[in-house]
């Protein structure tokens, strides 16, 4: 797995636990849903937790958990699968201010919208990785100076420029 | 064109009458063209499968057809300008083999274009400020609105102001660009719908509450498809201040929750069908609550700004009646019939709406060379402040012309094969470019327009006949919008022989219906046939002024199906 953050290629400081291993005491572990409540019971607020959910999650399940959790990651099934920008907002509005990350086999040309939606990295399996290298996710981040829409993150919007510039 | 050129001046001098790009437009549609300059280079390189460039190509109106490549470029809202058609005229030549296809989503299709010069295409597309961006794809699509915008008596509201704040809204969206399948949207500002908003992902109407205040009805999961169902109120006056948010709404509740485990399910209809339209209604309402509407709330300013630039040309103050339109119906009864078919009514005295149809007799439906594209630009900017529109029926519109101008213009367009004088009338068939060029397609289309539109040659017969609307599909995607014809045919294959299934009594505007199946297919040597036999049963049974579909509902689908039945008893083996 490789993982993308503000365009690069950096070392992964999570864990992902397979499902049969234990909970280690110390260090960033993500769990599946499924073993969750039964982390958060088990290990102190001390201790890192992230999670990773389907796409089809539905945002009420994890509300709670939220202000306990480093981190969030959101599977896609495919890459044109959409379902996980949507649930991206959701969690961001939700307040979940920790990492957001988008597991699958998203392409760089994603990059853009992912980050709009409030993702912060990306995990994409190797040979993915290996095609579209570190200066493909770096381009594709400045391919847009702004967006027409307001609300979401990484660019700036056009409609609040034009009324900056509309302003005497 | 030289300096000294005098049409030059008039060109720059031309009134404003579709939005023009400001520099964030005009950069966006530049990095578009870069981006997919480089989606290119990275799919030719191997960075990029076919699987993972599909999307991005078809979200640039790319597909691969059943011969090559297809480019659909935007033409938002239908709206052109006599520039814009010349650089369409001007691609048509250079890349493609001298034409175009006006689709029924108001798009214009070229059907021979190589992978490797569509960059340079969408260059030379946006230095006149047009794209193809997301006329295809699971995306928001195009918006299209009624062709007769700004001009059409029966109006209460403009609707491409709305469409273009639709156009920016959607385009390139971080969240809704991988939605479960394609997504229309149509605006209507008239008490007459010519933008077939029921049958539309999202339809739009323009309204006016008790207060007078301006909003918008709201349609949804109406469509046509293998699936075809007419839309259902889901938002009954939705001010303007809350459209953004109400349809980012919609548009979240569809992303999440629409199927993705059947591309053929896949559609907001299914899900509104499925689930029924007051669920959707609360999921909605519910999502909408719960947002921050603030970042979406109506901005008046950039609405006006947008407004602005489509502003009624300069007019002037006419006569309601032309004198040498009368003389000249008089002399001249060629054009009499042009002017009583394809001439419709102004909301200014003097002036005329003007539709030139790409419907020759046995001619492609749609399709315009590039000299006819280049007489239809001259002849805007003579007669009609430079401004055409295409119209879901795939003809051409001069939105304002004098009526004193009608002869001339006339004259102009019979010169160059463009006054076919069957506006609505039954040759002017809505017709998908089938298997002769398009990969789904189960059955040719193309040259069953053809032999239905010279099978009523005689024009004189065709006005007797009166509007009536024909519309074939190639395929159960319904490209053709067969459903809705008061005619509808739709080419399938059936043990490798096309057979044509035809259906009657659909409409496509507020008083929507689908059309109903008349019985078994019949072959295309037998279609033209058999609708020349529903025209005569139609004829010897409508009541004076009575349109097709009017009779249709009077007296009924059994009436009309005994038609068919006697037709398999006079021989025919159907």
């Amino acid at each position: 797995m490789a993982l993308i953050s503000d365009g690069r290629f950096i070392e992964d400081g999570w864990r992902r636990l397979a499902e049969e291993e234990a909970l280690p005491k110390a260090g960033k572990v993500i769990v599946s849903l499924a073993r969750l409540q039964h982390a958060i019971e088990v290990l102190g607020p001390e201790s890192a937790l992230g999670v990773i959910v389907p796409n089809t999650t539905e945002p009420s399940a994890l509300i709670e958990a939220l202000p306990r959790l480093g981190l969030v990651s959101i599977s896609f099934p495919a890459f044109a699968d959409g379902r996980g920008f949507s649930l991206a907002r959701l969690l961001r509005r939700a307040g979940f201010k920790g990492e957001l990350r988008a597991s699958g086999r998203l392409v760089a040309d994603q990059y853009a919208h992912a980050v709009g939606c409030g993702f912060d990295t990306i995990e994409i399996p190797d040979d993915l990785a290996e095609r579209q290298d570190e200066e493909q996710w770096r381009a594709a981040l400045n391919v847009y100076a702004m967006s027409y829409q307001r609300g979401y993150s990484g660019r700036g919007s056009i409609l609040e420029a034009r009324r900056r510039a509309a302003r005497p | 064109m030289t300096a000294h050129d005098p049409e030059a001046m008039r060109r720059a001098n031309a009134p404003t009458t579709t939005y023009r790009y400001d520099e964030y437009d005009a950069a966006l549609v530049r990095e578009r063209v870069a981006e997919f300059r480089e989606q290119v280079r990275r799919r030719l390189a191997g960075a990029l499968t076919e699987e993972e460039f599909r999307p991005f190509r078809l979200m640039n109106g790319l597909y691969l057809q059943l011969h090559a490549y297809m480019l659909r470029v935007a033409i938002p809202y239908g709206t052109l300008t006599a520039r814009q058609m010349r650089r369409l005229a001007d691609i048509a030549d250079k890349w493609d083999k001298g034409y175009g296809h006006f689709t029924t989503r108001q798009n214009l299709q070229y059907n021979w274009p190589k992978l490797v010069d569509t960059p340079d295409i969408l260059e030379a597309l946006a230095d006149v400020e047009m794209h193809a961006i997301q006329t295809s794809g699971n995306c928001i699509r195009n918006v299209t609105a009624d062709h007769f915008a700004g001009v059409a008596p029966d109006e209460i509201e403009d609707p491409r102001p709305t469409a273009e704040f639709l156009r920016q809204w959607s385009s390139l969206h971080p969240e809704f660009s991988f939605l479960p399948r394609k997504f229309k949207i149509a605006v209507t500002g008239a008490a007459h719908d010519r933008a077939a908003i029921m049958v539309h992902d999202v339809g739009l109407r323009i309204v006016r509450n008790d207060e007078g205040e301006i909003g918008y009805q709201v349609v949804v999961g109406g469509g046509l498809g293998r699936s075809p169902f007419v839309g259902k109120v889901v938002g009954d006056f939705v001010p303007r201040r809350d459209l953004l948010a109400f349809l980012e709404a919609i548009m979240r509740v569809y992303n999440r929750f629409g199927r993705r485990d059947n591309k053929y399910k896949a559609r907001i209809k299914i899900l509104v069908h499925e689930k029924g339209i007051d669920d959707i209604r609360a999921a909605v309402e519910a999502e909408f609550a719960a947002m921050d509407r603030s970042v979406f709330a109506h901005d008046p300013a950039e609405f006006e700004r947008i407004a602005g630039f489509f502003a009624p040309p300069p007019y002037e103050s006419l006569p309601s009646d032309s004198q040498m339109l009368r003389a000249a119906k008089l002399e001249t009864p060629a054009f009499a019939n042009f002017a009583d078919v394809n001439v419709g009514a102004h909301k200014i005295p003097g002036y005329a709406i003007v539709t030139v149809s790409l419907k020759p007799i046995g001619g492609v439906p749609g399709d315009a060379s590039s000299d006819q594209m280049r007489v239809l630009a001259e002849a805007s900017e003579r007669f009609g402040f430079g401004e055409l529109r295409v119209s879901h029926e795939q003809n051409i519109i001069l939105p304002h012309v004098k009526q004193d101008d009608l002869f001339a213009l006339w004259r102009t367009l019979d010169a160059a094969g463009l006054a076919t004088a069957n506006a609505g009338l039954v040759s002017d068939i809505i017709s998908c470019p089938g298997l002769d060029y398009c990969s789904l397609a189960t059955a040719r289309s193309i040259p069953i327009a053809q032999a239905i539109s010279t099978r009523f040659a005689d024009m004189s017969r065709q006005r007797r006949i009166g509007k009536l609307g024909i519309k074939i599909s190639g395929c159960i995607n319904a490209c053709g919008h067969h459903h809705v014809g008061a005619i509808g045919i739709l080419g399938l294959e059936k043990k490798g022989q096309e057979s044509y299934q035809i259906t009657l009594g659909g409409d496509p505007t507020f008083s929507a219906s689908i059309g109903e199946i008349l019985g078994p297919g019949v072959t295309a040597e037998q279609t033209p046939d058999v609708i020349e036999h529903l025209v005569d049963f139609y004829l010897a049974e409508r009541e004076e002024g009575e349109a097709f579909i009017d009779t249709w509902r009077r007296i009924g689908h059994a009436r009309f199906k005994d038609v068919l039945r006697r037709e398999g008893e006079d021989g025919a083996d159907i």
